[in-house]
C-alpha cells in the first residue's frame, strides 16, 4: 500500500510525468464542462420557460433526451458512433476534433449537464413571484432589463441548492471519461490495478479523493448559500430541531 | 443510412432484458437496505444511528461507477485469496446478481436519505397511536408508518429509480451483457457503432418515460384522500 501510494501519488494527483492526470484532469474536465453547460443553459433556460410553442418545445425536446439517456450512451455515441460516421470521417476539420477523446467527453458533459442545468433554473424562472415581474414592468423595465436585474438575479439564487447538487453529480459522473482514455482519476486507478493487481488499494485511493473533493464542493456551496441565500436563514441563531430539552442556556448579556 | 438491425435484433432484445432485469432487482434491494438505513439512523441506538450515517455519507460521496468497479473486483479478488487459503475452487461471482448487489448496495444509501425524510414527515402521534394500541413494532411500521410515508417518498423513489437505471447502463464495463455491449458488438461487427448507440438510447428514453408516466400515476394513487388547496 505504502509501495503503492509512493509509486503513483503524482499520477494520482496531477501528471504522469507527460500529460494531465488524476484530479487535476477531473478537476479540469468538471471546470470546464459546469462552465459551458452554464453559459448554455441560462438562454435555453430563459427558452424553455417561454409562452412561445416554438421556443419551448426544442429546449424541452433537447432536455428529455439528454436527461432520459444515460450519460455513458451519449458518450459512447460521440465518442465511438461519429467515428464510424462517412460524413465527419471525411470532414478534415471534424475529425480532427473528434478523433480525440478528451474533445468527445468535453462535448458529451456539456451537453448533458446544460441539459439538467436548463430544467433547474427554468424551474427557478417559472417560480419568480408574479409581483416582482409586475413591479419591474410597471417602472417601465424593458424585457432585457427586467431579466437581468430582477428575474435571473432571484432566480440563480433560487436555484443554487439544486444547481449544487447537479455539479456534485457532475463531478461523479466525470469518472465515465475513462472510457473514452482520458487520463482522469479513474484511470489512473485502473492502470494501477492492470500493473499493480493491488484491486481494493488502487480503486480505494481513487475513491478516497473523490470523497475529498465531494465534501469540499459541499462546503462550499454551503458557504455560497450562506451567502446569496441569507434572508432565507433561520432569523434566531440559535435553534435546535431536538426540542426544548436541548434548547442552549440563556446567555448572560 | 438505412435503419435495418442486420439481424441483431435477438442480441439487443436479449440486453434489453439483461438492463431491465438489473435496474429492476436492484431497485428492489435499494428500496428494502434503505428502508432498513432509514430506520437505522432514526433509531436512538447511537451504534446503528451512527453506523447508517457512516454508511450513507461514504457511498454517496464517492461516483457509482468507481464503487461498482471497487466492490465488484475487490469482493471477487477478497473471494479468490480466501478459496485459495481453503485449497478450494475458485467460486466466481455470477456477474448478473453481482451488479445487483453492488448497485443495490450503493442505492440503498440513497434510498436510505429519501425514506429518512418521508418517515420524518409522518406525524409522530401516528406510529405513538399504533404502539399504544398493543401492535408490534413491525406490525404497526407495516400497516400505519409505512403506507404514509410512502406518500412522501415516491417522488425521491422515482428520481431515484431513474438514476438507478440510468446507472445500469454502466454495468457492460464490469462485462455483463447488457444492452450497452449487444450495442457494441452490433455496431463493431457491422461498423455501424453511432446506429447501435442510438438505438440503445431510444430505448433507454423509451424505459425512462415510461416509468415516468407509471410513476406518475402512482403519486396519484398514493395522495388519494389528501385534498390539494385549489388556489
Amino acid at each position: 500500500m505504502i509501495d503503492l501510494i509512493h509509486t503513483y501519488w503524482k499520477s494520482y494527483l496531477w501528471s504522469d510525468g507527460f500529460n494531465l492526470t488524476g484530479l487535476a484532469m477531473t478537476l479540469w474536465l468538471l471546470v470546464l464542462s459546469c462552465a459551458m453547460g452554464f453559459v448554455l443553459a441560462l438562454p435555453l433556460a430563459i427558452a424553455r420557460s417561454s409562452r412561445n410553442p416554438w421556443l419551448w418545445r426544442p429546449v424541452w425536446l433537447f432536455t428529455f433526451v439528454f436527461r432520459g439517456t444515460p450519460l455513458f450512451v451519449q458518450l459512447l455515441m460521440i465518442y465511438s458512433g461519429l467515428a464510424g460516421v462517412h460524413f465527419i470521417r471525411h470532414t478534415p476539420l471534424l475529425w480532427s476534433f473528434f478523433r480525440s477523446g478528451l474533445d468527445c467527453v468535453i462535448v458529451a458533459f456539456v451537453l448533458n449537464t446544460c441539459a439538467y442545468t436548463t430544467e433547474i433554473f427554468a424551474g427557478a424562472i417559472k417560480a419568480t413571484p408574479i409581483g416582482e415581474v409586475e413591479a419591474g414592468q410597471a417602472i417601465g423595465m424593458s424585457t432585457a432589463t427586467l431579466y437581468r436585474r430582477v428575474i435571473l438575479p432571484s432566480s440563480l439564487r433560487r436555484a443554487l441548492p439544486a444547481y449544487s447538487n447537479e455539479i456534485i453529480f457532475m463531478l461523479h459522473s466525470t469518472s465515465v471519461a475513462f472510457t473514452a482514455t482520458v487520463p482522469d482519476l479513474l484511470k489512473v486507478a485502473v492502470d494501477v490495478n492492470a500493473a499493480t493487481f493491488m484491486t481494493f488499494q488502487a480503486y480505494g485511493i481513487a475513491a478516497a479523493i473523490y470523497l475529498g473533493v465531494t465534501f469540499l464542493l459541499v462546503g462550499m456551496f454551503r458557504r455560497a448559500e450562506r451567502r446569496w441565500l441569507a434572508y432565507l436563514q433561520p432569523q434566531t441563531a440559535q435553534t435546535s430541531p431536538r426540542g426544548a430539552d436541548a434548547r442552549p442556556k440563556e446567555q448572560p448579556c | 443510412m438505412t435503419l435495418s438491425l442486420e439481424g441483431y435484433s435477438q442480441l439487443i432484445l436479449a440486453g434489453t432484458w439483461v438492463t431491465l432485469k438489473i435496474s429492476f432487482l436492484s431497485l428492489v434491494v435499494s428500496f428494502l437496505i434503505g428502508l432498513a438505513g432509514a430506520v437505522a439512523k432514526l433509531s436512538a441506538n447511537p451504534v446503528a444511528s451512527w453506523g447508517a450515517g457512516v454508511y450513507t455519507t461514504l457511498i454517496r460521496g464517492i461516483p457509482a461507477l468507481v464503487l461498482m468497479l471497487l466492490l465488484y473486483f475487490s469482493v471477487q479478488m477478497g473471494l479468490n485469496r480466501v478459496t485459495e487459503h481453503f485449497g478450494l475452487h475458485q467460486l466466481d461471482i455470477e456477474p448478473v446478481s453481482a451488479a445487483v448487489m453492488v448497485l443495490g448496495f450503493i442505492y440503498g444509501a440513497y434510498f436510505t436519505e429519501t425514506f429518512r425524510g418521508a418517515y420524518l414527515a409522518v406525524p409522530r402521534g401516528q406510529m405513538e397511536a399504533a404502539l399504544a394500541i398493543g401492535m408490534p413494532w413491525f406490525r404497526a411500521f407495516r400497516r400505519i408508518q409505512f403506507p404514509q410515508m410512502m406518500r412522501f417518498a415516491l417522488p425521491g423513489v422515482a428520481n431515484n429509480w431513474l438514476v438507478v437505471i440510468k446507472t445500469a447502463g454502466l454495468v457492460s464495463l464490469l462485462g455483463v451483457n447488457d444492452m450497452v455491449k449487444a450495442a457494441r458488438q452490433a455496431g463493431n461487427a457491422t461498423m455501424r457503432q453511432f446506429f447501435f448507440y442510438g438505438v440503445v438510447a431510444v430505448i433507454f428514453l423509451a424505459i425512462t418515460s415510461l416509468s415516468q408516466v407509471l410513476l406518475q400515476y402512482l403519486e396519484r394513487r398514493f395522495d388519494i384522500g389528501v385534498r390539494e388547496a385549489r388556489l
